[in-house]
């Protein structure tokens, strides 16, 4: 076992994303912000103002909603953070992507290859994927400060802007490289060579369902 | 009588538990597991999972980031007496989730279905839910809390007679495959199915398969359990493990509960409680002792019980 480890930046350099490969352990350092649907429609569909600089402060968008509170005082209080599952963001993605410059997508689950070769690789951007899924306490502690919460008001704490400051925060794997590769898709080709085995004497339910796909080597996402 | 005020602290306590102590029974399973995994990316992912558990009750923050959607289990012995009644005891719980929200602190994920209002507290309409369950003696009541997270992994599905075990094992790797892939469901899991009820209570029944029984729990079936066995080696057997990835450690269990259902049909239903399997219980009794444990122990001879009434000798002899 081979697994690499590497310090990121949230901002990072073309040189630094061009080298991560798949499967590479990834921490980071740096400014990060959360956005999910809630952010999207408002940026994006409601167009309302970003309120923070994008992408000179953070290149780095988590797609997760913290265990966290806003204090009387106003001071944050965050507990543990971990991601939410990407694929159903990809309707706003390739506009977000372009419109803030995002470089490191950092969610749960990652995209289709299709979705990293149409619009991650020509934008420079991969994805990170937590790890687990539930290192919610590794990842808090990785939380040096909380800088900013924008748009509470309007989206409540789960779907508001957090944005944070990551000190060694990981760990998270590379999930798409910049030949828009997928390594869940690599896992799944691995996987499906023994799918007809563990499915042997079975047969199809007597009452069908009206569905989209009957081959267990496709993904439901 | 069981002082409404004892309620309400026992039941934040859980609240603080549940998000943080991953239970010791599932634990050792995952331990197990990761002993046995040899996939290299399963495996660290396995380790990552472990000192995941120690950072979180170290440092007592939430072991996960998405805290699950709060709920209660609220189990009474026959003579137990609550001050204030059942009104005061579903305030109480409602109280203690707000507050534990608040307090812990957890994510506030419970919103309104169309219009996702938050009230950042996990309170809501039919939020957090309560089901209750009695037993025939005793003065005391279980407080149990399952934080159950997430969006994938539980399906449902309308078998006939004529589907068979082979239906069900089906239907069972079909939940697998769907969700295992990229690891939707969180595994490696505890895996619930429903077999049987009515629609709505195969889900519950599946549900509380996964939830309120522990690692290493069998069927009181011997025939049943038999098939818990073989279906946790089949999960087991797929060659996915965490996160989707090459592995060998999918199911940490599979528990089965049944229910008498239509004679025509054979509705099945199958869940995971997720690597951050979310549970903790108190008993409180009439005299204000408390005692925690981690073992709902839901699953009683009284609430598989198959005949009309239900004496005592009958009890007598379980």
């Amino acid at each position: 076992m081979n697994i690499r480890e590497i310090r990121l930046s949230t901002t990072p350099t073309p040189e630094a994303i061009a080298d991560l490969r798949l499967g590479d352990i990834v921490y980071l350092d740096g400014l990060m912000y959360t956005a999910r649907e809630g952010v999207y429609m408002r940026a994006l569909e409601d167009q309302a103002n970003i309120p923070m600089e994008l992408p000179s402060h953070s290149a780095a968008n988590f797609h997760c909603s913290p265990a966290a509170r806003i204090n009387a005082d106003g001071s944050f209080d965050m507990g543990a953070v971990t991601a939410t599952a990407s694929f159903r963001f990809a309707k706003w993605l390739p506009e977000w992507i372009a419109k803030t410059g995002a470089k490191l997508i950092v969610g749960k689950g990652g995209m289709t290859s299709k979705d990293y070769k149409d619009y991650f690789v020509p934008n420079g951007a991969i994805y990170l994927s937590t790890v687990g899924y539930g290192t919610g306490a590794l990842l808090g502690r990785g939380v040096e400060s909380v800088q900013a919460v924008h748009w509470n008001e309007e989206l409540g704490l789960a779907q508001a802007m957090w944005v944070i400051k990551c000190n060694k925060m990981g760990p998270f794997i590379v999930a798409s490289d910049m030949n828009g590769d997928c390594l869940f898709e690599r896992e799944n080709a691995k996987i499906a060579k023994n799918v007809s085995r563990v499915y042997e004497g079975t047969k199809p339910a007597v009452l069908k369902r009206y569905g989209e796909s009957d081959d267990r080597t496709d993904e439901v996402i | 009588m069981i002082p409404i005020n004892l309620i309400q602290s026992t039941a934040e306590t859980l609240m603080d538990k549940a998000a943080i102590e991953i239970p010791q029974d599932y634990l050792d399973g995952l331990k197990q597991a990761a002993k046995t995994e040899d996939g290299d990316l399963s495996s660290f992912v396995l380790k990552a999972m472990l000192e995941n558990y120690e950072a979180a009750k170290e440092d007592r923050r939430a072991m996960c980031g998405d805290t699950g959607v709060p709920r209660w289990f609220v189990k009474m012995g026959n003579d137990a007496q609550i001050e204030g009644g059942m009104i005061a005891l579903e305030a109480a719980l409602r109280r203690a989730t707000a507050n534990a929200t608040n307090g812990v602190p957890l994510r506030p994920n419970r919103v309104h279905p169309l219009w996702r209002t938050d009230h950042d507290n996990n309170v809501g309409i039919g939020a957090p839910e309560i089901e209750y369950g009695f037993e025939p003696d005793g003065a005391w009541v279980d407080l149990i809390t399952v934080h159950k997270g997430g969006l994938f992994g539980s399906d449902y599905r309308m078998l006939f007679p004529s589907d068979g075990i082979q239906g069900i094992k089906r239907f069972y790797l079909d939940s697998l495959m769907a969700f295992g892939k990229r690891g939707l469901a969180c595994q490696p899991a505890i895996i619930g199915i429903g077999l049987g009820g009515s629609k709505d209570i195969c889900m519950t029944l599946g549900k509380r398969a996964s939830t309120l029984r522990v690692v290493g729990s069998k069927n009181s079936d011997p025939e049943i359990a038999k098939i818990e066995d073989q279906f946790k080696e089949l999960g087991n057997s797929i060659g996915m493990g965490a996160m989707g990835f090459v592995g060998k450690n999918m199911v940490i269990d599979c528990n089965i509960e049944v229910g008498y259902c239509h004679t025509g049909g054979m509705p099945m239903s199958v869940h995971a409680f997720c690597l951050s399997s979310r549970r903790a219980v108190a008993r409180i009794h009439a005299d204000g002792r408390v005692e925690h444990r981690t073992d709902p122990d839901w699953f009683t001879h009284y609430q598989r019980r198959e005949t009309i009434d239900w004496e005592p000798v009958q009890e007598a002899a379980e």
